[in-house]
């Protein structure tokens, strides 16, 4: 087995403190709501602790699919090996959002989830982002990425599906003020054109010796 | 008429305007999901009041305090939805005190015999404040219980005698960026309007409330002056009112501007009509010091549990058209 260079561990451990500190800021603020009543989480906290965790799972999710582009950008190959914990770390807050709506917020009305899912576009835009990553974070795996071979990035597209549906849902959900979600809409387009524009619009070398292979 | 003469013809010769007007509604409303289907009946005009609405003072009464367990002032006081001061919700009470109170004018005019601009304490002479403990169910599906300090409306609008024209009430937020700043970003089509029904106005529950837990209104909770009408969902509650109409027609509202499909001029709570975005069913009560963390949600009631006060006003209306 390789060892890994010291430099890549110092940065991947600082990776996870940043990753997880949203969780462990909102964690100890739930903590104390619950044993003094305080007013950190404001006055209905469970829409707050549901709203701080699908923002954290989005934010994550642009982070992941910001890697490939910066590393086009600037050449550091290096980047894409901090690209799947993102990814899991994306898919851990859209958990544990996930878990806080139905926990917290539907609690004894849990059933109604699946009306829900049916009824309301932006829960099934939402659900179906979930969905899109469960997938994703299960073949997340080195064993998994050996054994599909060249249909792993293939599946691995599904990540735009899951991005795209994700802005989604935020914007279908605020009232009128579309300010934020257009935000995170903007920052998806982008990343998504990148991707485009390298793969159709950019001339390249590399595709041209592509070609006359 | 060759063919060159033709093309000169306007095209509003050809198709009529009303008729074209109508076929994009109808194409609006197929295209939609049901639920915007039914916002084409918006355009119709709603069917009138019953004429004869019997409600006891007594019954009147049992509306006018709850019981249930209050919303601490804190929370009342810094949970609030009025986007002239951001569209956060803890933006309002964060913003600062820009607004100013005092002075404050009220316009009053339309269809009445006594229209006027008068000062807020003009508006308010002679009345004694009353107490009033009242259910607030945001569209949003969380509420709270606020006990507020204010007059009826119906007393206030009799002072400036309403003619047999006026219908319906409309009613203006003041429209300042200078003093609110949230109104540089277009949430909504400023100033803030509601309107009520006549009868609805008149109803012994419509209130206007100048404070709250027995102090001045804050800025963010529609100080000076904001309207109350607990039967239904908390934006009729129009805040920091400048201006007051007696009008023939029922009038455009904020919200209804914004987004007919969504949001209709009556707006009563109804846990059976679902808004096209979410489930009205039950709500998560903002009230108490106990842990909010693991409250049970409560089913919401129709027209927000003051059924037996306001449904007579509705008797004969389909609820599901007029949402």
């Amino acid at each position: 087995m390789r060892r890994t260079p010291a430099g890549i561990v110092v940065a991947k451990t600082v990776l996870h403190i940043v990753a997880l500190l949203p969780a462990a800021w909102l964690g100890w603020q739930v903590w104390t709501v619950a044993r003094t009543g305080s007013d950190v989480l404001g006055a209905d906290p469970v829409a707050e602790i549901e709203h701080r965790l699908g923002l954290w799972a989005l934010r994550l999710l642009m982070a992941t699919l910001a890697i490939t582009p910066l590393r086009q950008l600037t050449g550091h190959a290096v980047l894409v090996r901090f690209r799947r914990m993102l990814g899991l770390y994306a898919f851990f807050y859209a958990c544990v959002h996930f878990s806080a709506y139905l926990v917290l917020d539907l609690r004894g009305y849990w059933t109604q989830i699946f009306e829900e899912i049916a009824k309301r576009p932006y829960i099934t835009v939402g659900f179906a982002a979930w969905l899109l990553l469960l997938p994703l974070a299960i073949t997340s795996t080195t064993g998994w990425i050996r054994r599909l071979g060249r249909n792993w990035a293939r599946l691995h597209k599904l990540v735009y599906a899951a991005g795209v549906l994700a802005v989604l849902h935020f914007w279908w959900l605020v009232k009128s003020d579309i300010r934020e979600p257009a935000l995170y809409a903007a920052i998806l387009a982008m990343l998504l054109a990148w991707r485009v524009w390298k793969r159709y619009g950019a001339v390249r070398p590399a595709s041209r010796t592509a070609g006359s292979r | 008429m060759n063919l060159l003469e033709s093309l000169r013809i306007p095209a509003r010769e050809i198709t009529d305007e009303a008729v074209y007007r109508d076929r994009r509604r109808l194409l609006a409303a197929f295209a939609a999901s049901p639920a915007l289907a039914l916002s084409g009946c918006s355009d119709a005009s709603p069917p009138p009041p019953p004429s004869k609405v019997s409600i006891t003072p007594e019954q009147a009464r049992s509306g006018f305090r709850t019981n249930e367990e209050l919303t601490r002032y804190e929370d009342v006081t810094s949970y609030n939805n009025f986007y002239e001061f951001g569209t956060g919700k803890a933006d309002p009470s964060h913003a600062p005190k820009t607004l100013r109170t005092k002075p404050w004018q009220v316009a009053v005019g339309g269809e009445c015999a006594k229209p006027g601009v008068v000062s807020l304490e003009t508006l308010l002479k002679g009345f004694t404040p009353e107490e009033r403990i009242y259910r607030l169910r945001c569209v949003e599906g969380w509420s709270m219980v606020i006990p507020w300090l204010g007059v009826p409306l119906a007393s206030v609008l009799k002072r400036f005698e309403p003619t047999s024209k006026a219908k319906y009430v409309a009613f203006v937020t003041l429209g300042d960026p200078a003093q609110m700043p949230g109104i540089r970003y277009r949430a909504l089509d400023w100033p803030y309007r509601e309107g009520l029904r006549i009868d609805e106005a008149m109803h012994p529950l419509a209130f206007l409330a100048t404070g709250l837990y027995g102090k001045p209104l804050p800025q963010q909770n529609g100080a000076p002056l904001r309207l109350l009408v607990p039967w239904k969902y908390g934006f009729k509650g129009i805040k920091s009112i400048v201006r007051i109409e007696f009008v023939e027609k029922m009038p455009e509202t904020a919200w209804h501007a914004a987004q007919p499909d969504e949001y209709g001029f009556f707006s009563n709570v109804n846990p059976n009509v679902d808004h096209p975005r979410w489930s009205q069913r039950s709500e998560r009560r903002i009230a108490g010091s106990a842990s909010k963390l693991f409250a049970e949600r409560i089913p919401t009631r129709m027209f927000n549990g003051y059924a037996e006060q306001v449904a007579s006003l509705y008797s004969g209306m389909d609820l599901r058209k007029w949402f």
